[in-house]
């Protein structure tokens, strides 16, 4: 049978085809989608994890007591899982198991570019890319047979042009895989040193192996038109390659890509009178390539940054520029993300911005880092996941020796960032009686990749009422003193903890306590807590607005301005009656509706 | 030769669904077919796009400026930011309803004037009033829909089985209002 699946469509699939056991991840565009759709069968068990290392973590787990196993997550997101994969790696695997990284070329929703290809060569463990979702599908199931045979976790590279867009899958069957039977095997599993250098000359062997294997697989293949030019690229590259440059040259088609099949590629570099190599990111076939061949044009000739679109490749390879219509810059402007009307992070960040002067705010990953545009640009860094309450502390102890400095730092995150690696970071802080205001933006869910439940929302990956970790109660128990739970959608209150906190001179924790607009799934407790969820809208008394515009400052997109008039009106569509906007009205001519 | 479909508009306007409805009815008749869709900050009141290729064999899954066939979208502004897709010879759908985003809500700068003109006077435009119709039909939201009956008449691909893909990838309860916007689309070009 045939369907159109997305790439992370097609991974579901082939997991449930090669007959997967376990599978956990943690969110992370363009990923996400991976687990979600694995959730859906039900034959395999799926879950979200606090953070990738703890995913891969429990894949391991998983494999060492006979399952098959799968991680997935985004390219930033194997940094985190990075020490146990490089040990994993040593191991080996009693059940198969394949790690997913999802990389990002152009970053579309990243903060980096980073070329997750160079994590194989460094962990020394083999890796494939498939090109499109029929091959997302059939390389995966692939890939579990390779992790088994050669003993190995298999590391399977797709970037956001892979998983997110939709081509049609001839589907399989599902092949049960029986558990494989559990002997405690303490001289491949016990990583101690003694072993570890035992272990250390298993990966050689491994990849002396792997090296003949690769200039066989069936995924490193030619194709020929009876050109002089030949192409060598994987992953979504040969798609755009044939795009851009169709049957004018002949390919050398690359899927199983660590270790790179060096006579295969020489042998295809000794027949042609050059050689393009197309690949995004870093030069990884290319730096191989020219060790043996003098025919090759790599980064010479294309960009090491973004996406190598046809129309990339086209204008290197070819000189050519696809002229369309042209645009009009003075008919649009510009549209950036913004919080949506009813987001429980607008209250929060209008009264902080009242502080801008006296504070640096310490930023992270989430919705939340939508606080940098327009109106409130609200924060002075972001790094990573879980950053933004140790480099505020860093940051704040610098600040307390300069004497010319008074600034005080505020660091924020969200509920599932705290979960993910912020507990450590706030740990550091308390214990070494660092002075910051820490402030977690509970909104019950992990909002920016698309309303996944976290260990704080109530519900696990396939909808079953779970444990709702404490975050109030975690703070108490790592020794934080002062603590404020606000309702972020009470500005009185919100700002009254704003300026508790800004007399304190021991770490404290603000707590805002409010859903997301978008979260779907409520407990009863949830409904006792949030009485007066999104009940009434909100609306202008035309008479009484002044259009003075003192609720723009919110940044709520359903409040609009018209400039003909000069008045503000809501959006009755999109107003979900926060009353944000009524507490910052001077003139009180914003009311709430009556129902 | 392979048929470039791009759709544009903001975030929640329903690009997804109508890319999954025209994927199926294409993969339904025989062709080959990519589409392609961004995720992830996009989602937040911010511009999405959404892309579909379809022919014998289709390799790249995304469209480059200056490649798409028809431009279809569902919002003014967003109709204006990526006219530079259409091909020369290409053909714009546009909804004309106007979304504010953050810079001309605050009324830091107007929503543009005369975009409508503007888009006739570079491509061959049809503009369309969705959105009244939609919420004439009870539902803003099967705007989409009209769109994509507009989009199905204008590129003449009335022969494939829309209806059938309705049925399987709308929830049931609003498979009825989806046909019926679906139809009102359609009568909307000549």
């Amino acid at each position: 049978m045939k369907k159109i699946l997305t790439g992370n469509q097609a991974i579901a699939r082939g997991a449930y085809e090669a007959g997967v056991h376990f599978a956990s991840a943690y969110p992370g565009t363009p990923s996400t989608e991976i687990l979600e759709n694995i959730s859906q069968y039900k034959e395999m068990t799926a879950e979200w994890a606090p953070n990738e290392k703890v995913a891969l973590e429990a894949v391991i787990g998983a494999s060492i007591a006979g399952g098959r196993s799968l991680a997935a997550m985004k390219h930033v997101g194997v940094n985190v899982a990075a020490d146990p994969l490089f040990t994993f790696a040593y191991t080996g695997v009693t059940g198969a198991s394949v790690l997913i990284t999802a990389d990002e070329p152009g970053m579309h929703s990243s903060q980096n570019e980073q070329d997750n290809r160079n994590y194989a060569k460094f962990a020394k463990i083999p890796m494939m890319e498939p090109a499109n979702s029929q091959e997302a599908k059939d390389m995966l199931v692939d890939a579990f047979n390779i992790s088994k045979d050669f003993d190995s976790i298999v590391l399977f590279r797709v970037t956001t042009r892979v998983c997110h867009s939709k081509g049609t899958v001839e589907l399989g069957e599902r092949v049960e895989v029986p558990f494989i039977k559990y002997e405690k095997n303490f001289d491949k599993f016990v990583a101690v040193p003694s072993i570890g250098r035992k272990l250390r000359h298993k990966v050689e062997e491994r990849l002396n192996k792997l090296k003949e294997y690769t200039e066989t697989s069936k995924w490193n293949y030619e194709v020929t038109n009876g050109s002089k030019v030949g192409v060598i690229a994987s992953g979504i590259s040969y798609e755009y390659a044939w795009e851009a440059l169709g049957e004018t040259v002949d390919y050398l088609k690359l899927g199983f890509t660590y270790p790179l099949p060096e006579k295969l590629i020489t042998d295809f570099c000794a027949k042609y009178d050059k050689v393009y190599i197309i690949e995004e990111n870093d030069p990884i076939i290319e730096e191989f390539a020219k060790t043996n061949s003098k025919n090759v044009i790599g980064k010479d000739l294309f960009p090491y940054t973004g996406e190598m679109t046809p129309d990339v490749i086209k204008r290197c390879v070819l000189s050519q520029n696809v002229e369309g219509v042209e645009s009009n810059p003075e008919m649009f402007v510009g549209r950036p993300p913004t919080f949506c009307s009813g987001c429980p992070h607008r209250g929060f960040f209008y009264e902080l911005g009242k502080k801008r002067k006296k504070i640096v705010v310490a930023g992270d990953i989430g919705c939340y880092s939508l606080a940098v545009g327009e109106p409130y640009g609200m924060m002075d860094w972001l790094i990573c996941m879980g950053a933004s309450f140790s480099s505020g502390h860093g940051a704040q102890r610098i600040f307390d020796m300069n004497p010319d400095e008074d600034r005080r730092l505020v660091s924020i995150m969200g509920d599932s960032t705290f979960f993910h690696t912020g507990i450590n970071s706030l740990l550091n802080t308390v214990y070494n009686g660092g002075n910051t205001i820490n402030v977690i933006l509970d909104n019950r869910i992990t909002g920016m990749t698309g309303q996944q439940d976290n260990p704080g929302s109530g519900f696990k990956i396939q909808g079953e009422v779970t444990t709702i970790g404490n975050i109030e109660g975690v703070c108490r128990a790592i020794g934080i003193k002062h603590i404020r739970r606000v309702n972020p959608n009470d500005l009185q209150q919100t700002k009254d903890a704003i300026n508790w906190a800004l007399e304190l001179e021991e770490t404290s924790v603000i707590i805002t306590d409010w859903p997301c607009v978008l979260k779907k799934k409520y407990n009863d407790d949830d409904y006792d807590m949030y009485k007066d969820l999104w009940q009434t809208k909100d609306i202008v008394l035309e008479d009484k607005c002044t259009g003075c515009k003192a609720c723009l400052r919110s940044g709520c997109p359903s409040l609009i301005f018209d400039a003909d008039k000069k008045k503000v009106t809501i959006d009755s569509n999109t107003c979900v009656g926060c009353d944000v906007c009524l507490q910052i009205c001077p003139f009180d001519a914003i009311v709430k509706e009556e129902k | 030769m392979n048929t470039n479909i791009k759709l544009v508009g903001v975030g929640g306007q329903g690009t997804i669904l109508a890319t999954t409805l025209l994927s199926a009815a294409i993969l339904d008749a025989g062709f080959d077919v990519k589409m392609s869709e961004i995720h992830g900050m996009s989602q937040r009141g911010g511009s999405v796009s959404s892309e579909i290729r379809f022919g014998d064999k289709v390799y790249s899954p995304v469209i480059m400026k200056g490649n798409a066939d028809v431009l279809v979208s569902f919002e003014l502004m967003e109709a204006a930011r990526n006219v530079d897709y259409i091909k020369k010879d290409g053909i714009i759908l546009v909804n004309n309803h106007k979304i504010n985003s953050m810079v001309t809500l605050n009324g830091k700068v107007p929503y543009p004037k005369g975009i409508e003109e503007d888009l006739k006077s570079r491509v061959k435009t049809y503009v369309i009033n969705a959105t009244e119709l939609a919420i004439k039909l009870g539902n803003v939201k099967v705007m989409n829909v009209i769109m994509l009956g507009a989009l199905v008449k204008a590129m003449k691909l009335e022969h494939l089985d829309f209806i059938k893909a309705i049925r399987e990838n709308v929830k049931e309860k609003f498979i009825d209002l989806n046909i019926t916007a679906f139809n009102v689309g359609l009568e909307l070009i000549e």
